[in-house]
């Protein structure tokens, strides 16, 4: 242990909990008694039970799990492919070097930029097929654009960490190409297949910014409801719900460290 | 390198030809799903920025610079330079909520790397938690803790800083401290990963030498730390400039950013033209961004 100024644990502390108090009080809040206003009336859990009788909000907490799980699918398997192809193989430099660019474009473009050209896009695309109407399909292509390029970033560092000898060797012993892609390639990648996937479907989970500009009326997910209802004042139900959320996040985030804990160990 | 002639590639006998056929057939899917989604839209916004919004908020496909010469000011009652605050207001404050997350990113990384080891995990942890956090709760959390009946707003009133009663927000004020608690976790991990592997054998050399502590950070550990350093900057500074929810909920229309310009444009204004024009202003101001922190975080650096 080293000895610092007192200015740096200080310092350390201070900023934890900046971080926490505004959490903290969400979490307070939501089991005040009180109907409206902040001060405090007594302990009630009456907000969490609310919350399970709201069709709009369990229509939402459906939607958004809905919306993750299926672009985190399209996005892994797309990911995960894109990666082989494009570390594997004898590419032109020029030609590694748009493919490149092309990959990184979504995690360089702000949020917001990202957004605005989807909507644009979809809105010209809607003058020739109507089915890109605002809604949820127009929200899964939105979210696998971004998760494509998270998953393949990870499971192509991972490729980098897997010598090419595997795979001479298992040619040596006659494996075919679907072969090798499925009991070598596959079994390898996986810890980084697992961690893209994990973080495709977090990143689905908690976005805003892209869901707002592609959402329709049906397709409303939990942070555009807590959005549009906190534009409208305070409400207890929405501090129960933020809580929940808070509490699911504690837990997967509790569950992606053992996850990655386990697997480096391996 | 003819692509008739055979190779052997990782121990397959074949040919150039062959390989990029079968490495385009796994990579098309992706990259394919990329051009179309983001690559082609994004050059759509180049186009739509030039045409003209018509009467209902449609796109009039009547070519002209106008977009442009209003986002630097200019309209039918002379000039005013309401955008140019706006996109100068986006980088300003872009500046200062990475600087305040930096210096106190700093601090965060040396006690927790100062922990037992055992005891790291969990300090680590509670900066991967609010990492993880929905933004728009985070940002909700904030008007909550800033609300007139808590003791912060309070506490402003009796200084007189405020008028009894009423709320911190929206203000420039509960902005930063929006973008600094959203922003804190993006620099802290990365830095924390050189922080651990600092080698403090040069700064005991340091010691041994006199040197004083701006000394000690600024020659022993700070160039240490320029990769983690660089990737925080990047993951915060790019964001932060084009940030909606956080100045939208805790600014308000007093503190407008380019976020909310944008936002605004394919929103109520539903003016298309103007709001790719802004975007694209957004895009050149990102990329100037990353063009200079590349070029200061030099040939460490990993951007």
């Amino acid at each position: 242990m080293r000895r610092f100024h007192w200015i740096v644990p200080f310092t350390a502390v201070g900023s934890l909990v900046f971080l926490y108090v505004p959490l903290l009080a969400v979490a307070v809040f939501s089991v005040n008694a009180s109907r409206f206003g902040l001060t405090w009336q007594g302990f009630t859990l009456k907000w969490y039970q609310r919350l399970f009788a709201n069709e709009q909000i369990l229509e939402a907490a459906w939607n958004t799990l809905f919306l993750a799980g299926v672009s985190t699918v399209i996005a892994t398997v797309l990911g995960t492919v894109l990666a082989i192809g494009l570390k594997r193989y004898p590419w032109s430099r020029r030609v590694y070097t748009l493919l490149d660019i092309n990959l990184h474009l979504p995690v360089v473009t702000p949020e917001i930029v990202f957004a605005a050209a989807l909507a644009v896009a979809f809105g010209l695309l809607r003058m020739v097929f109507s089915v890109f109407e605002p809604g949820m399909l127009n929200m899964i292509i939105g979210h696998v654009t971004f998760q494509v390029s998270f998953v393949a970033l990870v499971v192509g560092a991972r490729l980098a960490s897997i010598s090419t000898d595997i795979e001479e060797a298992a040619r040596d012993l006659y494996a075919d190409n679907a072969y090798i892609m499925r009991h070598v390639m596959l079994p390898l990648l996986k810890p980084g297949i697992v961690g893209g996937a994990m973080l495709a479907f977090t990143l689905s989970l908690d976005d805003f910014v892209i869901s707002f500009f592609t959402a329709g009326p049906t397709s409303v997910t939990l942070p555009l409801y807590i959005y549009a209802t906190v534009r409208r004042g305070v409400t207890p139900d929405i501090h129960a719900l933020s809580t929940l959320a808070l509490c699911v996040t504690v837990i997967l985030v509790m569950i992606s460290e053992r996850v990655t804990r386990k697997t480096n160990k391996e | 390198m003819s692509s008739h002639h055979h190779l052997v590639w990782n121990g397959e006998l074949t040919t150039r030809l062959r390989l990029i056929r079968r490495g385009m057939y796994l990579a098309a899917p992706g990259m394919l799903w990329i051009l179309l989604f983001l690559a082609l839209p994004s050059l759509l916004l180049i186009v739509v920025s030039m045409t003209t919004r018509g009467d209902y908020g449609q796109i009039e496909w009547v070519f002209s610079p106008d977009n442009f010469t209003r986002l630097l000011g200019f309209s039918s009652y002379g000039w005013s330079a309401d955008y140019l605050w706006i996109l100068f207001r986006s980088v300003w404050v872009a500046f200062w909520s990475t600087l305040i997350c930096v210096l106190l990113a700093y601090p965060l990384c040396f006690h927790i790397a100062n922990r037992a080891p055992e005891k790291r995990y969990f300090w680590l942890t509670l900066i991967i938690i609010p990492f993880w956090t929905n933004l728009v709760i985070r940002a909700y959390a904030w008007l909550l803790v800033l609300a007139p009946q808590l003791p912060f707003a309070k506490f402003a009133a009796v200084l007189g800083i405020i008028p009894e009663g009423s709320p911190l927000y929206p203000s420039a004020f509960a902005v930063y401290l929006g973008m600094v608690a959203t922003f804190l976790p993006f620099v802290a991990m990365p830095l924390y990963a050189n922080v651990e592997k600092l080698d403090w054998a040069l700064v005991e050399a340091a010691k041994d030498l006199y040197a004083g502590r701006a000394r000690i950070f600024w020659h022993a550990i700070w160039p240490q730390t320029v990769p983690g350093l660089s990737v925080g900057i990047t993951l915060t500074f790019i964001p932060a400039m084009g940030m909606f929810v956080v100045p939208d909920l805790l600014g308000g229309a007093k503190y407008m950013l380019v976020g909310n310009l944008i936002q605004q444009q394919f929103g109520t204004s539903r003016d298309w033209p103007f709001g790719a024009a802004v975007s694209l202003a957004l895009m050149v101001l990102t990329l100037v961004g990353l063009r200079v922190q590349r070029k200061h975080s030099g040939e460490g650096g990993v951007a």
